[in-house]
């Protein structure tokens, strides 16, 4: 290190006042569940449904040997993507998050023939079958991956707020990751500088309760994660993640506050996955009550559903959507099974963009 | 007895300085603490104080005088009571002291390098290799608004080492960034800036702290564009010293090419020059793919000769021959080329004619100039400052058992820095240092004599 000048510092303690004057600190209105149109609810869903069934298929294919290595399933979880993404524009807005990627892509609006694919290393898959599942991207839709180390997503959706800010597109960056990366600390490192530089992006910790096998409590001093960027003055709200309104509710408030100049904004989504960490966890550090309590009483899918039903809508209209989506979803597996890997000769491609 | 007071060491790698201003006179008093003069470094301008009580009776070195080299007797303070006895230092002035501190590795002028056809081309200019690395950036951000440069104390500090001094004034506070001291983070932010459209130049203080942020590059910068099949690209550069400074010890004194160079996905980039680090700069910023650009802090306050311009770009990915021979060839990159030039002046008055490749890209590897200069001298030796295992040495080794074996006459030798963790003291760390002597004794091994 080269001699540096002696710094000032300032020993000075927050006094009572600036305590106070804390407490006070302009804040993010509370959010209020989303009022959805019927045709909003109806597609809010039918994505759901699509993520819910194209994960099932993914993890029957697993069990086929189709898919290979690691396969994170998103199933339970589906009313985070759908209620945050439905509120942002692809092409504007952008989004990134870590391995368990297949819904975020689908609540994008991402072909799912593509992803499938993917999962069964084709050469049709998004990333011509050399990312698979936990690295897909699709610049086109702003949607930035799909990043297999824990965490690694958080300072470099930093990075794209910065891109949005730079540039001045009007864009804003949705940064997700997990209770478990929540612990990571270049997470802070970019809560930081976010707050620093007021860059345009929501953190949003997908709290599914487990980080693979070690709940929050067992890992987490603070496990109201919600909290957990306070001390760098980014203000937290704590969401139900299993109610789709809910969670556009509180995306419209933080895009408001974003989008208004304020800086970051962490958003905790408390939510769940039904299946294990990965394809091959037996998940034996929870009970089946436990698993079922939460699809018995707060399933986000059923949830959606009994809205739909409050408004008047029939078993009859579902039915078809149902049917709809399982065409979707049957045709992917087609297409993903039947697409031929990849020629040999890609293995030496997209290593450098240049030749030099 | 005067007290004599002697030109301060100011930073680790500092040879010599200049006495910017005296803020006293022959005749004044000083105590402890009193800001006697100003000395500039090529890094930075600094105040010198006095630590003793006294009356200055002499001063010997003038204000404004350059290259006053660390320990010479710049003024002599006496006691109060003691007599004023007549000045014993020669006085030296401004202008009576041109002879610059003499350094070990710069090239002598008996070596007539073979220049670069680039290099040659176009009127030439004298420029420290910390400015030119300055006038490439400055150039690249002149061009391209996307090109932004982020680190700690790049902007208000002016650079930790000066490299970005002046930047903030011309490009202001958007594209010139102080970060917090959070390589990890910073780094990913630099990443997904590139994944999302910037052209960022990420500083590292030294390559050493980048371990702390070296996932990003190469879990996140490196392997994004195959991993996405070529969709998503990741242009980004990389830059900081590397390798050993003076005396800073295990933990800042490390050299990283070959970490990086392993990594596929990563073009990897380690000058010697200030031509061939603008030119490369240059490149590496328009370049595509994710740059890890490494340089020398002994090097940066060099002056070389360097094109002048705005279009002196060097291509990446091929070496360099600094100078021609036929006995035998010394590969090397950074700072080695001027130990193994220096060497080859050595063996030249011995009679053994050595080849010298400055390897300047390290992936993508020049093995084409490496094997053509084999096949010419049939003998090889790498010089690297750096550790032996593992390192560019064991792969041009390798490179020439597979590719050159039936050219080869005697053995590839490398000659490295020795295989420990840097000592501080300066006799072992001395001893743990590749040195032009090193380089001698082992091409003399290599070709018999």
């Amino acid at each position: 290190m080269a001699t540096t000048p002696v710094k000032k510092t300032s020993s000075k303690k927050a006094s009572v006042s600036e305590d106070a004057a804390r407490a006070n600190r302009e804040r993010p209105n509370e959010p209020k569940p989303y009022k959805a149109r019927k045709e909003e609810l109806l597609k809010f869903y039918r994505d759901m449904l699509l993520i819910r069934r194209f994960e099932e298929k993914a993890g029957q294919l697993y069990g086929l040997g189709l898919i290979g290595g690691f396969c994170h399933l998103y199933i339970g979880q589906e009313a985070v993507a759908i209620g945050l993404q439905s509120a942002l524009t692809p092409g504007k807005d952008s989004v990134i998050t870590g391995y368990r990627d297949h819904g975020h892509m689908l609540a994008y609006g991402i072909d799912p023939n593509i992803i499938m694919a993917e999962l069964t290393g084709r050469a049709a898959g998004i990333s011509k079958g050399k990312g698979g599942s936990m690295h897909m991207f699709s610049t086109a839709h702003k949607f930035y991956g799909g990043h297999g180390i824990v965490g690694a997503q958080v300072s470099l959706g930093a990075g794209l707020a910065f891109g949005h800010k730079y540039t001045n597109d009007g864009g804003v960056c949705l940064a997700y990751f997990g209770d478990g990366a929540s612990n990571q600390g270049q997470v802070y490192e970019s809560f930081n500088m976010a707050e620093l530089w007021k860059l345009p992006i929501i953190f949003v910790i997908e709290n599914n309760q487990y980080a693979m096998g070690t709940s929050v409590n067992r890992a987490s001093s603070e496990d109201q994660l919600y909290r957990r960027g306070e001390s760098f003055r980014i203000p937290g709200i704590q969401v139900d993640g299993m109610d789709v309104l809910a969670v556009r509710g509180a995306a419209e408030v933080a895009l408001d506050w974003v989008r208004s100049g304020k800086g970051p904004v962490l958003l905790e989504m408390k939510t769940y996955r039904y299946r294990g960490h990965s394809m091959s966890d037996p998940a034996k550090y929870r009970s089946r009550d436990e698993v079922q309590s939460v699809r018995d009483n707060s399933d986000p899918i059923e949830g959606c559903k009994a809205y739909l039903t409050e408004m008047g809508v029939g078993e009859d209209a579902l039915k078809v959507i149902e049917k709809e989506i399982r065409t979707i979803v049957n045709e992917a597996a087609d297409f993903a099974e039947t697409s031929p890997e990849p020629n040999l000769s890609e293995l030496y491609t997209d290593v450098l963009v240049e030749q030099y | 007895m005067a007290i004599e007071l002697k030109m301060p060491a100011l930073s680790p790698t500092m040879e010599e300085g200049t006495l910017a201003k005296w803020l006293v006179k022959e005749g004044d008093s000083v105590k402890s603490g009193d800001i006697l003069a100003e000395i500039e470094t090529d890094k930075a301008t600094m105040e010198f104080e006095a630590v003793d009580e006294g009356v200055i009776s002499s001063i010997t070195v003038a204000e404004g005088t350059d290259g006053v080299k660390v320990g010479t007797v710049i003024a002599l303070i006496l006691s109060e009571d003691e007599e004023q006895a007549p000045s014993a230092a020669p006085k030296v002035n401004a202008k009576a002291d041109p002879a610059p501190a003499t350094q070990p590795d710069e090239t002598p002028a008996a070596v007539a390098p073979k220049p670069d056809p680039i290099v040659s081309n176009g009127n030439m200019q004298s420029v420290t290799l910390r400015e030119a690395l300055r006038d490439a950036m400055a150039e690249e951000m002149r061009r391209d608004d996307r090109v932004f440069v982020m680190g700690e104390e790049v902007a208000e500090y002016q650079g930790a080492y000066k490299v970005t001094q002046g930047l903030l004034d011309e490009f202001g506070a958007r594209r010139v960034i102080d970060t917090p001291i959070t390589e990890y983070g910073f780094a990913g932010i630099g990443t997904g800036a590139a994944m999302g459209g910037l052209r960022p130049i990420i500083e590292f203080m030294t390559f050493n702290f980048a371990m702390q942020a070296i996932d990003h590059i190469i879990n996140s910068a490196a392997k994004t564009n195959y991993m996405s099949g070529g969709q998503m690209r990741c242009p980004i550069v990389f830059r900081g010293p590397n390798g050993a400074a003076a005396r800073v010890g295990a933990q800042h004194s490390q050299n990283y090419v070959p970490w990086y160079a392993s990594v596929p996905g990563l073009i990897v980039i380690a000058p010697y020059d200030a031509a061939d680090a603008k030119g490369l700069l240059k490149a590496a910023i328009r370049c595509e793919d994710p740059v890890v650009f490494l340089e020398n802090e002994l090097l940066y306050g060099r002056t070389y000769e360097v094109p002048a311009g705005n279009d002196h770009i060097v291509p990446i990915g091929k070496a360099r021959i600094m100078r021609e021979g036929t006995d035998v060839t010394i590969v090397s990159y950074s700072i080695g080329v001027g130990l193994s030039l220096e060497a080859a002046a050595k063996l030249a008055e011995e009679g053994i004619s050595a080849e010298v490749i400055d390897l300047r890209t390290i992936r993508p590897l020049d093995k084409a100039t490496v094997l053509a200069s084999l096949a010419k001298t049939n003998r090889l030796v790498v010089a690297e400052e750096g550790w032996p295992v593992c390192s560019v040495g064991s792969e041009i080794l390798a490179i020439c058992m597979e590719e050159g074996f039936d050219d080869l006459d005697a053995p590839v030798l490398r000659i490295t820095n020795e295989d420990v963790p840097m000592p501080y003291a300066a006799n072992l760390e001395k001893e743990a240092l590749i040195n032009v002597d090193k380089i001698v004794a082992g091409v003399r091994k290599t070709v018999g004599a």
